[in-house]
């Protein structure tokens, strides 16, 4: 049965079940609702690029040091949102604050990055409409850049949040930010891994 | 009426049947189910001072009613097999079938028949005119059809065949056709503002015509 | 353990602040007043779809004739007569229109919206802005499809299948240039906000049941609701996908759906199948569950089978997704694939057969009330029969041999959608208007809508089958063109005035709906003595739901219960123990 959290003097109640409150939950949702979207893309790629006779080996057109690298930066931001979330746990928020940021720049390095790796390939003549690789590449690494940089905003957007004290009382919110931050990271792990190794 | 429009392939028979089988089972379920519906309304109408049953429901009875028609269900898909196997996997040998190249496009049916040496993609292949198709009966034909656009659909309803075209691809397909006449080829996939008249005019006639006439095309288009 | 009816009483509501009309009416963030927004805007586009409707018959009963009337509006360029590139056009929007901008509205996003808090004794949905945006996304994507209308070489004429490559080139029909564009991205606006609705609906249910209202207490409207909110949530996005992928074909020259860059056309009809399969079942899910609830209490007797009703419902969801194949056996896919796809396909009849058998269960020996709600909701028994058994042919794979692209197919989706959906929705609408509105409808209109939809609709569609039988394909602006179907034109034009019948009968229903507005008598707060929540508020409601949160001690079902003297026992109704002696 369904109870619900409250705080002394704060008049919203949060109904929770099985210890996941409201928002966590629609969140989780929200996730395999984004799931699914990465899926279809995923399964339209593999199965385009297994049934055509050549497919450019990756490592030719692409740097895959520099992408091995962003993807250690990737890494790195998940970790950064990790300790902000534990520094919240455990009451530390001005400490939290400091890493969420710490996680945002790392995003927008990363796409950054991203960025001057298109460019470089489009340099080469890879774009879009000249290959089947190059129209599933854009499209995979466009459409994970976008839930990036969508990302970025939110995480910087809790950042001043918790600068300003906004979470002192109640930190669900950086932990709601962690999950999308995580699930982003995953799925550019499986993209990397699909796209660039494979 | 209970059926298909009369059929002229090998394929017409088991499709038939079971068209014929489907009908019955769901014909027999129908009437017991609407049949119990209409029986209940009237016999269970509300009436002064009647009191309903008060029951939640009956394990044995769900039981009955989802393993027996489990069953039937199951039966009938597996017993559907063998006739899809047969038309869409299970292709006759090249040796004694005739092979004939049809290619669909916006909004007419285009089909190459093998020329004397008996192979097609050979320099001697004899074009029909667009939209006549001529068959011989009593013989395995195989076509290969494939499309120039968009998707179009083989549809020659007394053959009991449909395929789709698929452009890029080659789809081969087959049936045996039985009862000699003139029939229609339609297209079964909306292919733009000319689908309602991709009409094709399908003649069935023994082998000894078939040659005949594709002599005569193949004399004309010299 | 803190008790939501004891956060209610902590909650002190303090009075509402006075609304200015734009926040109560038009951006409110009420679930009562959002259902009505969605309630409203499905019932126009339902009489658009049904206009277009009366169009594609007009032309296959007398074709290239002019028509009278509306043909001076419409086609006043072409000599009052359909144009020749009409047809595809009508046959599209006709079905993007009822399945996306009706049916699938009106069954989560009306009722959806309107029930739910107050089924589960909830004071309004779990995101009350998330569910305002939810609505306000659909209008963009109502002007965006509406644009389409008026753009050169008009609206998206590619089905609302969009099959590739038909739907990927501009040049390859007119309507596949501009319109077809503007069909992608309002479609991509309603999957937006199925989602943002679905993520809310299955919050709702799971967080904020009031004390007492276990999962199998709640009515089978809730059931199917949630579950269909699992489905819009799983299966849209991959339509969202595919929509995407097609748009970048048509705009930025890849090639994932057309052959000549490498791509696969039948990769299209797998993504796009894989969610309209569920999305069958998001369309006649919800007017199951509502249609068991309505059979249950106007036979005033338990539902029959409770939990296998919930697991039936919970089977037809998961098989769902994986019979998406039996839409592509003629289309060139590996013909394997047949095989697996047509057996899980003949299974998926399974348990809708079940909830068919617990339904009549329900009547026998009930009490029978055949009122209008009543008898809309048994005509959604009866023909949602005939469109399953229907289904029963084209499942078997080689009769889909014959049978796919052909009338047969287009009768049994309108005995499933009209048949099935749409008398459930003419039951819900008449079944609940007390509620939402606090008037009466008329019972004898209600009856009179009934009879002439009842009989109309059947002399419409059921000879759809002898059309499909004698291999009538669909989406032929002329079948008569060919000389096998030209014996037919008497059956089409008989269908034909049929339809405009039933078209003239829904007048019937929606002046009875906007009288009753203004003139129906007041409704009580339980004019069906129901036992569910909806119906322990008043009619309708106050903003806040409940001026106290109910308590809830029963499943819904229990009518005719020997502890009530009444034969109605409301799930909130608390029997104090009899006095010993």
């Amino acid at each position: 049965m369904s109870h619900a959290s409250s705080t002394p003097g704060h008049a919203h109640i949060t109904p929770i079940w099985q210890g996941i409150p409201t928002p966590k939950f629609a969140v989780w949702l929200f996730l395999a609702s984004e799931i699914m979207f990465f899926t279809g893309l995923i399964v339209a790629y593999i199965s385009l690029r297994y049934s055509l006779p050549d497919w450019p080996v990756a490592a030719e057109l692409l740097s895959v040091p520099l992408v091995a690298f962003n993807t250690f930066i990737l890494i790195c931001s998940s970790v950064t949102m990790v300790l902000a979330y534990d520094s919240a746990e455990r009451g530390d928020l001005r400490r939290s604050s400091y890493l969420l940021l710490a996680t945002a720049i790392l995003g927008a390095i990363f796409l950054s990055i991203q960025a001057i790796e298109w460019a470089d390939l489009m340099g080469e003549g890879v774009r879009a409409a000249s290959s089947m690789f190059g129209g599933t590449f854009y499209t995979l690494t466009g459409f994970h850049g976008t839930h990036v940089a969508i990302g970025v905003i939110w995480v910087t957007a809790v950042a001043l949040k918790a600068f300003r004290g906004g979470y002192d009382e109640n930190h669900l919110g950086i932990e709601l930010a962690g999950l999308y931050w995580h699930f982003v990271d995953v799925v550019w792990i499986i993209l990397f891994t699909i796209i660039y190794l494979i | 009426m209970g059926g298909l429009i009369p059929g002229a392939s090998t394929f017409a028979g088991p499709i038939d049947s079971l068209f014929m089988i489907v009908l019955v089972v769901t014909g027999v379920a129908f009437v017991l189910v609407e049949g119990v519906l209409v029986y209940f309304l009237v016999r269970y109408r509300h009436r002064e001072g009647g009191k309903a049953t008060y029951t939640h429901g009956n394990r044995r009875v769900e039981l009955a009613w989802t393993i027996v028609p489990g069953l039937m269900l199951f039966w009938l898909a597996v017993y559907q097999y063998n006739t899809w196997i047969n038309a869409k996997i299970f292709l006759p040998g090249s040796s004694e079938a005739l092979t004939v190249d049809v290619s669909a496009n916006q909004f007419e049916w285009q089909v190459t028949y093998p020329g004397p040496d008996g192979l097609l993609d050979s320099p001697d292949d004899i074009k029909a005119p667009i939209n006549l198709l001529h068959f011989p009966v009593d013989r395995p034909v195989i076509i290969r059809l494939t499309s120039v656009d968009v998707l179009h659909s083989f549809f020659i309803p007394a053959l009991r065949v449909k395929q789709d075209a698929v452009p890029g691809r080659q789809v081969t397909f087959w049936f045996e056709a039985i009862e000699p006449g003139e029939y229609e080829l339609a297209c079964a996939e909306l292919c733009g503002l000319g689908h309602y008249r991709m009409r094709g005019q399908v003649t069935l006639e023994s082998q000894a015509e078939f040659d005949a006439w594709l002599a005569d095309v193949a004399a004309r288009s010299q | 353990m803190t008790h939501v009816h004891e956060i209610d009483q902590q909650l002190e509501m303090a009075p509402a602040p006075e609304l200015s009309f734009l926040r109560k009416y038009v951006f409110s963030t009420d679930h009562k007043v959002i259902g009505k927004q969605f309630l409203f805007s499905s019932l126009i586009f339902f009489m658009f779809g049904g206009l277009l409707a009366l169009l594609m018959r007009t032309q296959l009963a007398w074709p290239w004739q002019e028509i009278p009337i509306l043909g001076k509006y419409i086609y006043g360029s072409t000599g009052n007569i359909l144009a020749p590139e009409g047809y595809p056009a009508l046959v599209t929007m006709h079905g993007t229109i009822m399945i996306f901008f009706f049916i699938i509205p009106v069954l989560s996003g009306a009722f959806g919206n309107f029930l739910i808090p107050l089924m589960i004794g909830a004071r309004d949905m779990a995101f009350p802005r998330l569910n305002m945006l939810s609505y306000w996304f659909m209008v963009p994507a109502f002007l965006v499809m509406l644009a389409g209308f008026f753009v050169e070489g008009g609206t998206a004429a590619a089905g609302w299948t969009s099959y590739v490559p038909l739907s990927a080139l501009s040049d390859m029909i007119p309507g596949s240039g501009l319109g077809q564009t503007l069909w992608i991205i309002s479609l991509v606006l309603v999957g937006t906000s199925s989602t943002m609705g679905a993520i809310n609906y299955i919050t709702t249910i799971v967080m904020m049941r009031a004390e007492g209202m276990h999962m199998f207490r709640l009515p089978m409207t809730l059931w199917a609701l949630f579950i269909t909110a699992i489905l819009v949530l799983l299966a849209t996005p991959v339509l969202t996908s595919a929509l995407l992928l097609l748009l970048f074909d048509r705009t930025i020259g890849t090639s994932f759906f057309l052959p000549e860059g490498g791509g696969n056309p039948l990769m299209w009809q797998h993504l796009f199948w894989f969610y309209s399969h569920p999305a069958v079942y998001i369309m006649i899910l919800p007017a199951m569950g509502m249609a068991s609830d309505m059979i249950s209490c106007f036979s005033r007797k338990p539902l029959f089978g409770y939990k296998p009703m919930v697991y039936s419902i919970m089977a037809i969801a998961g098989l769902g997704f994986i019979v998406w194949g039996h839409h592509m056996f003629q289309s060139g896919m590996n013909p394997v694939l047949g095989i697996t796809f047509m057996t899980s396909t003949m299974m998926i009849a399974l348990p809708s057969a079940i909830k068919t058998f617990n339904w009549l269960a329900t009547l026998w020996q009930g009490q029978i009330q055949l009122t209008a709600p009543m008898l809309n909701a048994l005509a959604f028994v009866s023909t949602f029969v005939i469109g399953g058994l229907s289904g029963v042919f084209a499942a078997a794979t080689p009769v889909d041999i014959f049978l796919h692209d052909t009338f047969w197919i287009v009768g049994h989706i309108h005995y499933v959608l009209f048949g099935g959906s749409l008398f459930g929705v003419f039951g819900a609408v008449q079944y609940w208007f007390p509620k939402m509105f606090g008037r009466m409808m008329s019972e004898s209109w209600g009856k009179v809508h009934f009879v002439l939809t009842f009989v109309t609709f059947n002399l419409v569609f059921f000879p759809m089958f002898l059309l499909g039988a004698n291999g009538m394909p669909r989406r032929i602006a002329d079948p008569y063109n060919y000389t096998y179907l030209q014996n037919l034109q008497g059956l089409n034009q008989f269908m034909t005035i049929s339809a405009y019948v039933l078209a003239l009968a829904q007048v019937v229903l929606i002046a009875n709906f906007f009288v009753s507005l203004f003139r129906g008598q007041r409704a009580v707060d339980n004019p069906w003595n129901a036992n569910t929540l909806e119906w322990a508020t008043t009619s309708p409601p106050p903003l806040e739901n409940f001026h106290k949160v109910p308590m809830v001690y029963r499943g819904p079902y229990e009518y005719s219960s020997p502890q009530a003297e009444e034969d109605w026992l409301p799930q909130n109704r608390e029997l104090l123990p009899a006095p010993a002696d």
